[in-house]
């Protein structure tokens, strides 16, 4: 991982707000390169806030500063409103938890897929038709013809969740942010959706940020993990090892989460240690 | 307890009618905890739907603690059976406070004491007794779920049916809200029937459980078999698979 995709170093995000200012992420530093990086944590760690910052898509009461954020070579920091433009869409994407929220419910799934095609690749409607209809059919989608002229309501969740991860990566960007990309979905849709996210990064040589509270997904669909808590990186393991983590909030995730496997007559409860935030 | 034999719901949707649960015929014995799992739209909310009265049905029987339930619930009929419902943000009504919301069941079944009762039940889930005049907005998802769960034991129901009770809060509050729920289930000597889609959560709480596809019943299997993996069906196979996390060779 000589050239990373992403480097984040010290990153901190806060929100003012009426009862003082809101610290939502602390220090967060970390690479991503041609990998899968798995971010969890429960609600409220930040994790989400991560994610968007790095495609600046927090809202603009949302105090960022960093000592560094690049996106290939590029400085994020002094991005300008076209700056983002340029590289969102197009380079970057995020696929968002809940299909249901954030396709628009008045365009049909297909145009909306061919729009990003139309504003970053300069398709003409033929062309994004075409390439809209390619993508349907690589996201597995069994009849492309049809659901290209579906709304979203007509669709249900997972063809809805492909539908956005068709839209998301038309343009071939080099990272995708997925923010819970399949708590919505049944455990069976959720296989197929992350085989797809598979393929992207093992053959086309796309970096993930995987942004999830699910440790059983994580651990077994990433490269490597980091766990938030209270805004800041408890710690940072390779997904696989994830069950010999170290730090005590981790273990206690994991300790918390009721097994098919490992019977327990009670499930461990979390106690919070303030020292984990200072 | 609770005996199905037969039980279909089929709802119209614009004449055209939808089978939303097909035949299913089950039995859950007094203080069995009885799972339901399935994928969206396997119908296993239904089921639980049509036991409380809540969704039409028709079929061979459907017997509550041995009596046959009624097309339309009695007040008697309903104190026999509480319901905890998935979303504790949208199941508590926000302009009441949690005494207002444990104070209702008890106003309609003219249960008196009723001061001593809300306290007792506040305590039982674990809240403490400043949150008796807290709003819902006030609580954190955790706590409102304790609400919900009091609201549904302060009649003391001997049957109390879950609806994906915690599908929507974090592991480390699911795992209070599951510890609590066995704690209870002990002390109220409950009946439960648990529909969930989380295998782990399924086989914490159940003894048996009940596998639900596209509306049929695919197979009833006890804790042991969940574990061992000594299922009939192939679907149940592919289900408990599927749980354990993402294989890359799988298809």
């Amino acid at each position: 991982m000589s050239n990373p995709l992403v480097t984040v170093e010290k990153l901190n995000v806060s929100f003012p707000g009426r009862g003082g200012v809101t610290h939502a992420v602390r220090d967060v530093s970390f690479t991503l390169g041609r990998e899968r990086l798995g971010i969890v944590g429960e609600s409220g760690s930040g994790k989400s806030t991560v994610g968007r910052a790095v495609l600046g898509l927090l809202p603009s009461s949302a105090r960022v500063s960093a000592q560094r954020m690049d996106f290939a070579g590029e400085n994020l920091l002094g991005f300008s409103d076209n700056d983002w433009q340029r590289l969102r869409g197009r380079r970057a994407s995020m696929v968002m938890q809940d299909p249901k929220f954030s396709l628009n419910p008045v365009v049909k799934a297909g145009h909306q897929i061919g729009e990003t095609c139309r504003l970053h690749l300069g398709s003409d409607a033929a062309d994004a038709k075409r390439r809209a209809l390619a993508m349907l059919e690589a996201v597995k989608i069994r009849d492309p013809e049809m659901v290209y002229h579906l709304y979203p309501h007509q669709l249900s969740g997972g063809m809805g969740q492909r539908v956005m991860i068709a839209m998301m990566l038309i343009a071939k960007p080099d990272v995708l942010i997925a923010d819970e990309p399949t708590s919505a979905l049944d455990v069976t849709v959720q296989n197929e959706v992350l085989r797809i996210l598979d393929d992207l990064v093992k053959d086309g040589g796309m970096g993930l940020i995987f942004i999830s509270h699910n440790l059983t997904v994580v651990s077994s669909f990433c490269d490597r993990v980091l766990i938030m808590y209270g805004g800041k990186i408890m710690e940072e393991c390779e997904a696989r090892h994830l069950h010999k983590a170290k730090h005590p909030y981790t273990q206690a995730l994991l300790a918390a989460a009721p097994s098919v496997e490992r019977p327990r007559a009670e499930l461990a409860t979390m106690v919070r240690d303030p020292a984990w935030l200072a | 307890m609770i005996e199905l034999e037969g039980l279909s719901v089929t709802f119209l949707n614009g004449g055209r009618p939808i089978h939303a649960v097909q035949d299913v015929s089950f039995a859950v014995a007094a203080g069995e905890t009885f799972g339901i799992v399935g994928e969206s739209g396997s119908g296993k909310s239904t089921v639980l739907k049509a036991i409380a009265g809540l969704a039409p049905w028709t079929g061979k029987a459907l017997t509550i603690n041995g009596k046959p339930a009624a097309a339309r619930r009695s007040r008697d009929d309903r104190r026999q059976l509480q319901y905890v419902f998935q979303d504790p943000y949208a199941s508590l009504h926000p302009r009441q406070t949690v005494d207002d919301i444990l104070r209702e069941p008890l106003a309609i079944h003219g249960i008196d004491n009723s001061d001593d009762r809300v306290q007792t039940a506040i305590a039982d889930v674990g809240l403490a007794p400043q949150h008796r005049f807290r709003y819902p907005h006030q609580l954190s998802g955790g706590q409102r779920q304790r609400v919900a769960i009091a609201r549904a034991l302060i009649l003391k129901p001997p049957i109390l049916l879950l609806d994906e009770p915690t599908s929507a809060l974090d592991v480390s509050v699911q795992a209070e809200i599951l510890n609590l729920f066995s704690r209870l289930r002990a002390s109220y000597s409950l009946t439960s029937i648990l529909v969930s889609h989380d295998l782990g959560v399924v086989a914490h709480l159940c003894h048996r459980i009940a596998i639900m596809q596209l509306g049929r019943l695919v197979e009833v299997i006890t804790v042991e078999d969940l574990r061992k993996g000594t299922v009939r069906e192939a679907y149940t196979r592919q289900l408990i698979a599927a749980s354990l996390g993402y294989v890359r060779a799988q298809g």
